[in-house]
């Protein structure tokens, strides 16, 4: 079933926030701070010092493992290129981070020849419906043709919430009752995508935790749905981490990756305090880009993963 | 992929197993790894410097039990301190006013919602009538979101038209409750971030019209290092009571419970788990320890069995198995009884060292396997249920045309019936498989 028809204003506005850039320059604070003080310009970079970049870069949820992965290799890449002094060390740390996510080629995302589809998926609660209605807004202000689909018939009004956002940004939605099969939600959108020549369909699905077998075979055969109606399909599966999430986000990374093939990471709500270091940690262990980052939750504040600003922001003010 | 706080834990025993007593470097070893896995836990990093120099504390200054290895030792004060941590007594919400305001609170996606669904179904279980007031004005659909929840549990719902302010759905929400003799107000609100200013006024504002007695933040189990913040600015604000842990059928650790409590002082309240509405746990502190532990929860096992079986038919049942009369009836009869315990992944998960087994047992409730087996069985006459013997090829035709399956699978299900008595003999004859052991054997569990 289709809406196309003229928005109505289902939900209030709330206070505007002001979300600049990639919205992460924004708040100075936590590592940026502490690095600095840290690695102060002058100062020689000592065991301490190094000892103190661990600690601040596990206090940004990178994790144990990947933390002491990339101290290393900065400490290494310190001694190799440059001087000892703090901010030598600072460039060191800097660089080793951004090669990482440069390397998995974060921030580049093309969506490709018509018809794309682009599925999200994730754990409860991470912003995917969210993040398609940005992504929709997105694509549509670029002048591209699309579709949603609400497979997420499981939880309570997740279909209309999505409706409600198919309205605002005015693509069509294609629904059906709660309750239905996700796989026919989703083929019913790839097919209206292709009858009608549309640019890209983005299927929205349920949340669900990584640990439940039984519902991840179910994602696993919405995205059989898809590639056996469109061979190569879905083009994109995007993994939505919320950057308040800690090292259980390396597992959903994991399990995504298993069981839906992940081609990329958006990584929501990184407008908190939260540093989304996690995401790091998963991009670089599975070799998948950080292609977007939620900034807010106006229609407009997604942006494009930018690896250089993910770095200057965890690290300097 | 991660090695659980338990494993490692077990580790360092092992490698103490027969030492006398533990070294400074014995003891640094063990540190290091203990710190190791409660970072992996997402334990806060502050909260585990903290927590580390106790435990060497307390191992440095005696604290010698008899009849435990050094290696035994540690890790009987990792458990003791995270449960000390934790706290001892579980919050119990103050609903004593007439109506009780429950207010709830935390980040976007945090679980809200569907906690306040949960808690109105605790609130009607006590034979107390809740009112659940949806005051998410923000995200789209929210309010749909709890009228339907609403819908399914058979609570009352307090709407106002979209474009009403959070402020004023909670205040005509208490009046409402008020007029209609509501024993619990829970209030529901927007999912807000924590440096949000302008958000957290508002419940301010909300907050001191409504003076809820329990405010609850709400917090996923899967939070890392931010949970202390995120807890401090919403406690500073707000007369926060206590938190709810959600999505704890999922395999984070829930170090994040640790962080908040040591950091606010806050009890935990509830454990969330799972999507239905009945998924709402009172809070144990030891088992919660034993979580971060990693060493599973077979207390909450228990009880959630006992609280869903029929005590005297699974008495009957376990009669008959004992003398051998066990039938097919009796087999569907325990199918029925499983199905009302809950999700059979969530229960298996629960006992220590069972987790892997609880996709699969899960999977095969989930595909549909258990619906046919029942369906076979309900196609039998009374007569074959008890004597399925009885069951030749013509009739094995017969009831898989009947349940819409193929003789195969219920020659299949005749022939693992065989193996279930044949189990069962063995096991009234004494011959019980333990569960458990490993490193709750060690502690004494």
């Amino acid at each position: 079933m289709f809406r196309d028809d003229a928005p109505a204003p289902t939900t209030i506005a709330r206070p505007q926030r002001d979300p600049t850039g990639m919205g992460l320059r924004a708040r100075p604070s936590g590592l940026g701070a502490r690095l600095r003080s840290i690695l102060g310009a002058g100062t020689p970079a000592t065991e301490a010092t190094w000892d103190e970049v661990e600690e601040a870069l596990i206090a940004a949820d990178v994790g144990a493992t990947t933390t002491l992965e990339i101290v290393d290799a900065a400490r290494e890449r310190c001694r190799r290129e440059s001087g000892g002094s703090g901010e030598d060390a600072r460039r060191a740390l800097a660089a080793e981070i951004r090669d990482r996510l440069v390397r998995v080629r974060s921030g580049q995302f093309e969506l490709g020849p018509a018809p794309s589809v682009i599925l999200f998926v994730g754990v409860n609660g991470t912003g995917k419906t969210t993040t398609i209605a940005k992504l929709a807004a997105r694509l549509k202000g670029e002048g591209r043709t699309l579709v949603l689909a609400a497979a997420d018939t499981f939880r309570a009004a997740a279909v209309e919430q999505l409706r409600i956002w198919g309205e605002q940004v005015g693509v069509p939605v294609v629904a059906q009752r709660a309750g239905a099969d996700p796989g026919a939600v989703a083929f019913d959108a790839v097919a209206a995508a292709e009858s009608r020549g549309l640019d890209a369909v983005l299927v929205d699905t349920a949340g669900r935790l990584q640990n439940k077998q039984q519902l991840m075979a179910e994602l696993a055969k919405i995205r059989r749905v898809i590639e056996r109606r469109l061979p190569g399909q879905p083009r994109h599966v995007l993994l939505v981490l919320d950057a308040t999430t800690g090292q259980n986000g390396i597992l959903q990374a994991e399990a995504f990756s298993r069981e839906a093939g992940v081609t990329g990471i958006v990584l929501t709500k990184l407008d908190g305090t939260a540093k989304g270091g996690v995401a790091l940690a998963a991009a670089d262990r599975l070799g998948v880009p950080i292609l977007f980052v939620g900034v807010g939750e106006e229609i407009d504040a997604l942006a494009p993963f930018d690896p250089e600003a993910f770095v200057e922001w965890l690290l300097s003010e | 992929m991660f090695e659980s706080l338990s494993a490692r834990l077990q580790g360092v025993a092992e490698r103490l197993r027969g030492t006398a007593r533990i070294t400074e470097a014995d003891l640094d070893a063990s540190l290091r790894e203990i710190r190791l896995a409660l970072l992996e836990a997402d334990v806060n990093f502050k909260v585990v410097k903290g927590f580390v120099a106790r435990v060497r504390e307390r191992a440095v200054g005696g604290d010698l039990l008899s009849g435990l290895n050094p290696g035994q030792q540690i890790v009987k004060i990792v458990h003791d301190e995270l449960v000390a941590v934790l706290g001892g007594e579980r919050h119990r919400l103050n609903l004593a006013t007439k109506p009780a305001v429950v207010m709830l609170v935390g980040l976007q996606g945090s679980g809200k919602t569907t906690t306040a669904a949960k808690l109105a179904v605790r609130v009607r279980r006590e034979g107390r009538k809740p009112l659940l007031v949806a005051a998410d004005v923000y995200r789209p659909a929210a309010v749909d979101q709890l009228v339907q929840l609403g819908d399914q549990i058979g609570a009352e719902v307090h709407t106002r038209p979209v474009g009403t302010p959070a402020l004023e759905v909670a205040r005509s929400g208490l009046e409402v409750a008020r007029q209609r003799g509501i024993d619990v107000m829970i209030l529901d609100t927007a999912g807000r971030l924590h440096v949000d200013d302008a958000m957290m006024d508002e419940l301010v504002r909300i907050s001191g019209a409504v003076m809820p007695s329990e405010t609850l933040l709400v917090v996923d189990a899967m939070t890392g290092q931010e949970s202390v913040r995120v807890a401090e600015a919403f406690h500073a604000k707000l007369p926060v009571t206590g938190l709810v842990l959600t999505k704890m059928d999922g395999d984070a650790r829930g170090g994040a419970a640790l962080s908040i409590r040591s950091a606010t002082g806050l009890p935990v309240a509830f454990l969330g788990t799972g999507e239905r509405t009945d998924g709402l746990e009172p809070f144990h502190p030891d088992r919660l320890a034993q979580r971060i532990l990693g060493m599973g929860d077979i207390l909450s096992f228990v009880e959630r069995v006992q609280e869903n079986i029929d005590t005297a038919e699974a008495e009957r049942t376990a009669q008959r198995m004992m003398e051998n009369r066990f039938t097919l009836e009796d087999f569907r009869s325990q199918l029925h009884q499983i199905k009302n315990v809950g999700p059979i992944g969530e229960l298996i998960g629960m006992i220590p060292g069972a987790g892997q087994m609880a996709g699969a047992a899960q999977e095969a409730v989930d595909s549909g396997q258990m619906k046919r087996i029942e369906a076979i069985i309900d196609s039998m006459t009374p007569e074959e249920r008890r004597r399925p013997d009885l069951i030749k090829a013509s009739r094995r035709r017969r009831i898989a045309l009947g349940s819409g399956t193929s003789t195969a699978e219920v020659n299949r299900l005749l022939k693992q019936f065989v193996e279930m008595q044949k189990m069962m003999k063995m096991l009234s004859g004494g011959k019980v498989p333990r569960l458990g052991g490993g490193l709750g054997a060690l502690l004494g569990r």
